[in-house]
C-alpha cells in the first residue's frame, strides 16, 4: 500500500476482509495515521473537533499491518515491482496498491511568504486554524469547494473574508453555471465579498503577505491568505515505472493500472466509469472509501473478475449551516430542474437530466430526498 | 414495547422514524426483515431513516458511514462507534419496539446540545 490516508487504509481493510493473509506493508509520507480530512475545512478548523476525533482506524483495530509512515516514495520498479523510498529502502511487493492521492496547487512566487496557506493536511489546518485564532482580513483564492469552506468557517469565526475566483461562476465546473451560481451566492448572503471573473496577479508583503494583488489593478488587503486552486495527483514517482500515466494513473473500470499486479486507487487514480464512457479522476471521499474494494477484488483475483458498475460519484460539502450533495457528473447534462424546494431559499433538490434521463443530483438541506435520487442513479444499467 | 406503525404502512426498502428521545428509526428491508436502531448516526447529526437502505446495511445519507442492522456495528468510516439495536416484535400486523436500555452512542454535537451545552 502506497498512501496510508483513506484510500490506502481502505485498500488494508478489503484485503483483510477478503481473505488475504500474507504480508502488509502501508507506506505513507505524513507521518500520521490514517485520518479524515473533510472535518480539516470544517469541524477541526472550527475548533469544535479535535486530532483524537479524525482517526480513522477503530480503537483496537489490528490490520496486521507494517506502517513506514513519513517514508515518501521515489519509484517503482518495473520487473520485480519494488517500491523505493526516499530514506534508501526498497520494498519489494507481489501487489502494489497506489494510493498516494493528490497535493494541493500552490501559487506561483508565494512561497516563504508568512501568512500564506494551504489546506490539505492535518499539518495545514493545524497551522491555518492558529492563524484563524488570531482574527483579521481573510483573502481565499479559488472559489471551489476547500475555498468556500475556508470561507464559510473563517466567517464563522468572525473574520473579514474575500474569495477571489478567476471563472465568472465558482463551482461551475462541479455543479454547472446555475447551480454554481445558486451555492456561492451563499456567500453573499452572509456577507462575505465575492470576486468573480478576476485573476490574482500575485501577493504584496516583505516576510509577510499584506495584501493579495488581482490582474484588474486592485489590491485585497489581508492578513491571511488561503490558496484553494485545486490539487494534483501526486505520480511524479511512477515516472519511468511502466505505469501509464495520463491525469493521474490511468486504470481500468477495476484499479487494475497497465502494470500486472499494480492497482490505484483514490485521488491520483483516474478510472474509467462506464456509466460516463469515459476515464474519469475523482477526487471524493466516498470514491477513495469504495474503490479499493474492487481494485483489492481485481488484484487478488489477478483480473479474473467481471468489474461492476460504481456507484455514481458522490460528494458533500458544509457551507453557511447549509448541507450541499451532490452526485453523478454534471458535465454532461443538458437541463436541471428544481424538483423540491427553492434556489432562493438555499433548500432545493435539482436534477440535472440528458436526454430526459437523470444523470446528477444536488441538494441543498435535502438529505432524505438526495439520498432517494442518489439511489436511482445508482440503479443498475 | 413501544407500537412503531402498521406492518401494512410500512413497505419494504422504506424506514420510519419514531420520534422519541433519542429518535429511533423502523427498517423494512427488501428481504422482508424488520430492524430497529437508533436513528441518529454516531459520526454527525443525521437520520439513518433519510440513509441508504440496502441489504441489512444502512449508509448514512450525509457521510456514506454505514451500519449493520443486525448488530449495529459499523460497516465503513467516518463513524467509529456502533448504534444500539432495538428489539422488535410484530403482532396482529403491528411493528412494536422495545428500546434497548444501553446508553445511546450519540455524535459529539448532538450529546452536548442533550447536555445543554452549546451545540
Amino acid at each position: 500500500m502506497v498512501g496510508a490516508s483513506l484510500a490506502g487504509l481502505s485498500a488494508a481493510r478489503s484485503l483483510r476482509k477478503q481473505g488475504y493473509d500474507g504480508r502488509l506493508v502501508v507506506i505513507g509520507d505524513e507521518l500520521h495515521r490514517p485520518y479524515d480530512r473533510p472535518p480539516l475545512s470544517k469541524e477541526f478548523l472550527a475548533g469544535t473537533v479535535g486530532e483524537a476525533e479524525l482517526a480513522l482506524e477503530a480503537d483496537g483495530e489490528d490490520l496486521r499491518a507494517e506502517w513506514l509512515l513519513g517514508s515518501r516514495a521515489t519509484g517503482l520498479g518495473r520487473a520485480d515491482r519494488a517500491v523505493r523510498l526516499a530514506d534508501g529502502r526498497e520494498v519489494r511487493a507481489d501487489g502494489v496498491v497506489i494510493a498516494t492521492g493528490a497535493a494541493a496547487r500552490t501559487l506561483p512566487g508565494s512561497e516563504g511568504l508568512a501568512g500564506v496557506h494551504a489546506l490539505r493536511t492535518l499539518d495545514d489546518a493545524r497551522a491555518l486554524r492558529d492563524e484563524l485564532a488570531r482574527g483579521g482580513r481573510l483573502v481565499v483564492i479559488g472559489g471551489g469547494f476547500i475555498g468556500a469552506e475556508v470561507a464559510s468557517t473563517a466567517y464563522a469565526l468572525g473574520l473579514e473574508v474575500t474569495v477571489v475566483e478567476v471563472a465568472a461562476t465558482p463551482l461551475a465546473g462541479p455543479l454547472g453555471e446555475a447551480m454554481g451560481g445558486v451555492v456561492s451566492a451563499l456567500h453573499a448572503d452572509h456577507g462575505v465579498r465575492l470576486l468573480c471573473g478576476v485573476a490574482v496577479k500575485g501577493l504584496s508583503g516583505e516576510t509577510r503577505v499584506d495584501a493579495v494583488l488581482l490582474e484588474d489593478g486592485r489590491s485585497i488587503p489581508a492578513d491571511i491568505v488561503v490558496v484553494g486552486v485545486g490539487a494534483r495527483p501526486c505520480v511524479e514517482w511512477l515516472e519511468g515505472s511502466g505505469v501509464l500515466l495520463d491525469n493521474g494513473v490511468k486504470c481500468g473500470a477495476d484499479g487494475r493500472t497497465s502494470l500486472a499486479g499494480v492497482v490505484a486507487v483514490g485521488d491520483c487514480a483516474n478510472w474509467y466509469d462506464p456509466r460516463a464512457g469515459a476515464h474519469r479522476r475523482v477526487e471524493h471521499w466516498t470514491g477513495a472509501r469504495e474503490r479499493p474494494d474492487a481494485a483489492v477484488a481485481a488484484l487478488l483475483a489477478g483480473g479474473a473478475v467481471e468489474p461492476g458498475v460504481p456507484r455514481p460519484p458522490y460528494f458533500w460539502s458544509d457551507q453557511y449551516g447549509v448541507k450541499i450533495q451532490f452526485a453523478g457528473h454534471a458535465a454532461g447534462a443538458d437541463s436541471v430542474t428544481v424538483e423540491e424546494g427553492a434556489a432562493g431559499d438555499r433548500n432545493v433538490l435539482a436534477v440535472y437530466r440528458r436526454a430526459g434521463q437523470p444523470v446528477a443530483v444536488l441538494g441543498m438541506n435535502q438529505p432524505r430526498l438526495f439520498t432517494r435520487w442518489r439511489k436511482q442513479l445508482g440503479a443498475p444499467l | 414495547m413501544i407500537p412503531a406503525c402498521r406492518l401494512a404502512d410500512l413497505p419494504r426498502g422504506e424506514a420510519l422514524r419514531l420520534d422519541i428521545d433519542p429518535p429511533v428509526s423502523v427498517f423494512h428491508t427488501d428481504d422482508g426483515e424488520i430492524f430497529a436502531i437508533d436513528d441518529t448516526c454516531t459520526h454527525q447529526d443525521a437520520s439513518l431513516a433519510d440513509g441508504w437502505l440496502e441489504g441489512c446495511e444502512v449508509e448514512c445519507p450525509l457521510h456514506a458511514s454505514k451500519f449493520d442492522l443486525r448488530t449495529g456495528a459499523v460497516d465503513a468510516p467516518p463513524a467509529k462507534l456502533p448504534v444500539r439495536t432495538h428489539e422488535v416484535l410484530v403482532e396482529d400486523g403491528m411493528i412494536y419496539v422495545r428500546v434497548s436500555t444501553q446508553a445511546p452512542n450519540l455524535p459529539p454535537c448532538v450529546a452536548a446540545r442533550l447536555a445543554g451545552g452549546p451545540a
